[in-house]
């Protein structure tokens, strides 16, 4: 029952080998705090129990790459009152189904007669809205640099094809700002990155290259079965122990350091920055998002209707910031398992399996009776 | 020989406004609708333990009943289609029990325009599946909703069946040291409906694993009926749920050793793609039970000799430690926690 590329990098004696050259390469007396920048690095470390094989002195620190969990709640409302309009489908990933907007989740409101339906990918929208002209299709879009190029894909599709009754809603982010902000924040002390395998697939490597050059912190690009990751952790300390400070990539079977020029190409045709975007626990981070450009108006689900657009705070109990910026650990947060579960999610970041509240519910929560 | 001294656990609180998919999804939403807001208006003995079949004493005879609806939407998918499913999960419920169906009851919901020729192709699944599982269908009811009320049809059976007097199933049976025990590879079922849907860009070579798992149960009856302490047809919610919920009602906690949980590569494959964990996904053909140590070899080799029972394993075994969880080892050493099914990946399976 084996499976090509996914096996190989899960052997259990590989893994146990490249545990045992971690252990021998950090420094005893030293505490070493390493961030894995994206939420499905944050998944997988829970999912294969990888925190039990590294040594008690190497933390890891989630970061802030779950792309729900950085969405503010005033964007969930938008995108729900767009919903709200008649003869509009709003069209969503899985993921944004149960979170929690001013008025209730995607999930709730759809139980009480909203047209809200999940799709894998935007080009089922597009179809969805091709097969019914007599309903708006509006695609609530997330994501950073992995997910975005299929967007633009899909709006140059209706574009091509004509289909005027379709629209997107960018919520795309971009995630190097994001590591600049996490970077400049005073309360931060990091030793250095596991970098986003998927994004760098799209974007390269290069674009990590002010965290070393500027913060002076390694960077290992990882892909994302259990030995890319220790392998990456690995990278990570090696350039900790040798004092260097680089950006290298340890997903190359994916990743090409000058990243996919097609999928630049198709992004920035469609999409431009905008001058600043909200981002949930990190405030508002300049040039960190994407909209429509102005040649894609017709699809731009922003120009199409009226969104309230209102900013909506936090619950103030719930401490998503200091969680998403690494400041503490999922259960140090006061509502941890209790207000807010899988279940009945008060953040964001206990909604997604990439969010690191959810992943350390769902797959950590025995670790205290399992090592009693 | 049951351990009293055990707390009994906590039942869940129902605070949700309105009823929602993931109700219907066989995790904890479901769990805490029964619990929360059903049983506690039908309170009586028999239902308390809420398992698969209630079971009570008639004129000197543990009797065994259960009901199910079944909603599943295809109507036919690879291996199978609501007729049969319609048979085989209630005659399942009933094995899981201890009990082998005597008889079964059907009720028929039709929408209004069905094509007669789909509803007679169901009513003759139902007739072999129930001559396969060796039980007649003595009853029963129709009834008719417009157009655009239902996909087609949905179908509620109810099933009787004897206790064999031979077993005392009950989680509080349980003991640390005890051994889980699965009939064959996880998942199939629920892949292959989500697959058979065609809304996914996926083709996979699978088939729905629904059959009567009354000749696992006749076997291991066979072999060492006192060894035997909790079955389970782990259908939605999969083999993570159905455990959780032994794990609460024991207050034992149990270790999985994933290495050793059975699984096509198909469904491994497309639970890599979507993102779920196959041990939430639906079974409509296994059975999961919780054996003595010293019984573990010969309940697994008498779970093999039944033919479609040659993947079986044993896949964990029951702690003292960490009670009330589900608790997965992989093959590298790490641990995680493996909850119940939450949320609503795969709606209307069965």
């Amino acid at each position: 029952m084996t499976m090509k590329y996914v096996d190989e990098f899960r052997d259990p004696a590989l893994i146990t080998a490249v545990a045992l050259e971690i252990k021998r390469t950090v420094d005893p007396a030293r505490r070493y705090r390493i961030m894995e920048v994206c939420g499905g690095h944050t998944h997988a470390i829970y999912r294969h129990g990888l925190r039990d094989i590294l040594p008690d002195n190497v933390e890891l620190v989630h970061g802030p790459g779950c792309p729900v969990c950085v969405l503010p709640t005033g964007r969930v409302d938008d995108g729900l009152a767009i919903a709200a309009q008649p003869n509009v489908a709003l069209a969503c990933f899985g993921d944004m189904m149960r979170v929690p907007g001013t008025k209730g989740t995607p999930l709730e409101l759809k139980a009480r007669g909203a047209d809200i339906r999940m799709v894998y990918s935007p080009l089922d929208a597009l179809k969805m809205a091709q097969d019914d002209p007599s309903t708006h299709v509006c695609f609530f879009a997330i994501g950073f640099e992995t997910t975005a190029p299929s967007t633009a894909l899909t709006l140059l599709r209706a574009r091509e094809l004509g289909v005027r009754n379709f629209s997107v809603f960018s919520n795309h982010v971009t995630i190097v700002p994001a590591m600049r902000a996490i970077l400049d924040s005073p309360d931060m002390r990091l030793d250095g990155f596991v970098g986003p395998g998927h994004v760098a697939s799209i974007i390269g490597c290069r674009p990590f290259e002010f965290v070393a050059q500027h913060y002076g912190k390694p960077v290992v690009v990882a892909g994302f079965e259990p030995l890319d990751l220790l392998e990456g952790i690995l990278m990570v300390l090696r350039q900790l122990r040798a004092g260097t400070a680089i950006v290298e990539n340890q997903y190359r079977r994916i990743v090409p350091w000058e990243g996919n020029k097609p999928a630049l190409r198709a992004l920035a045709t469609a999409f431009e920055l905008r001058p600043y975007f909200e981002w949930r626990g990190l405030g508002f981070i300049s040039q960190s998002a994407l909209k429509l450009k102005n040649t894609f108006a017709e699809w731009d689900s922003e120009v199409r209707f009226d969104v309230p657009g209102v900013r909506v705070t936090d619950p103030r109990a719930a401490q998503c910031g200091e969680i998403l910026k690494g400041v503490l650990k999922p259960p140090q947060c006061k509502l941890f398992g209790k207000e807010c579960n899988p279940e009945h999610p008060v953040g964001a970041l206990m909604v997604s399996s990439e969010g690191a509240c959810a992943a350390y519910y769902r797959y950590a929560r025995i670790e205290e009776a399992v090592h009693a | 020989m049951l351990d009293t001294n055990r707390p009994a656990p906590r039942r869940m609180r129902f605070t949700d406004d309105r009823i929602e998919m993931a109700h219907g999804a066989g995790g904890k939403a479901s769990r805490r609708l029964i619990e929360g807001l059903i049983a506690p208006a039908f309170a009586n003995p028999v239902l308390a333990p809420l398992s698969d079949a209630a079971t009570f004493l008639l004129n000197g005879t543990r009797v065994a009943t259960t009901a199910d609806g079944y909603v599943v939407k295809p109507l036919r998918f690879p291996g199978g289609s609501i007729g049969e499913l319609a048979v085989n999960g209630t005659v399942n419920d009933l094995a899981v029990s201890g009990a082998r169906a005597t008889a079964l009851m059907a009720s028929f919901i039709l929408e209004a325009g069905l094509a007669s020729d789909v509803l007679r192709a169901e009513v003759d699944a139902m007739a072999e599946a129930a001559r396969r599982a060796g039980v007649p269908i003595v009853g029963g009811d129709t009834k008719v909703v417009e157009h655009g009320m239902c996909d087609g049809m949905y179908i509620s059976t109810f099933g009787v069946g004897e206790v064999d007097e031979r077993l005392a199933l009950d989680p509080r049976a349980v003991r640390p040291g005890d051994a889980v025990l699965l009939s064959g590879p996880i998942g199939d079922h629920g892949i292959t409906i989500l697959l058979a849907r065609g809304e996914l860009d996926l083709e996979a070579d699978l088939r729905s694993d629904t059959r009567s798992v009354w000749p696992f149960v006749e076997r291991l009856l066979a072999t060492c009926p006192a060894g035997v302490r909790w079955m389970r047809d782990p259908t939605r919610g999969g083999v993570a749920t159905a455990l959780n919920e032994l794990a609460r009602d024991c207050g034992l906690g149990i270790v999985l050793r994933e290495e050793d949980i059975p699984l096509r590569r198909e469904v491994r494959g497309a639970c890599e793609v979507l993102g779920l964990d196959p041990l939430h996904i639906a079974n409509e053909g296994q059975v999961l039970a919780v054996v003595a140590a010293d019984d573990a070899e010969r309940a697994l080799a008498a779970f093999r000799s039944v033919a479609g029972g040659e993947e079986a394993r044993l896949i964990g075994e029951v702690r003292a430690e960490h009670g009330g969880t589900v608790v997965g080892v992989t093959p590298y050493g790490g641990t995680r926690a493996i909850d119940m099914l939450v949320g609503d990946p795969l709606p209307r399976i069965c």
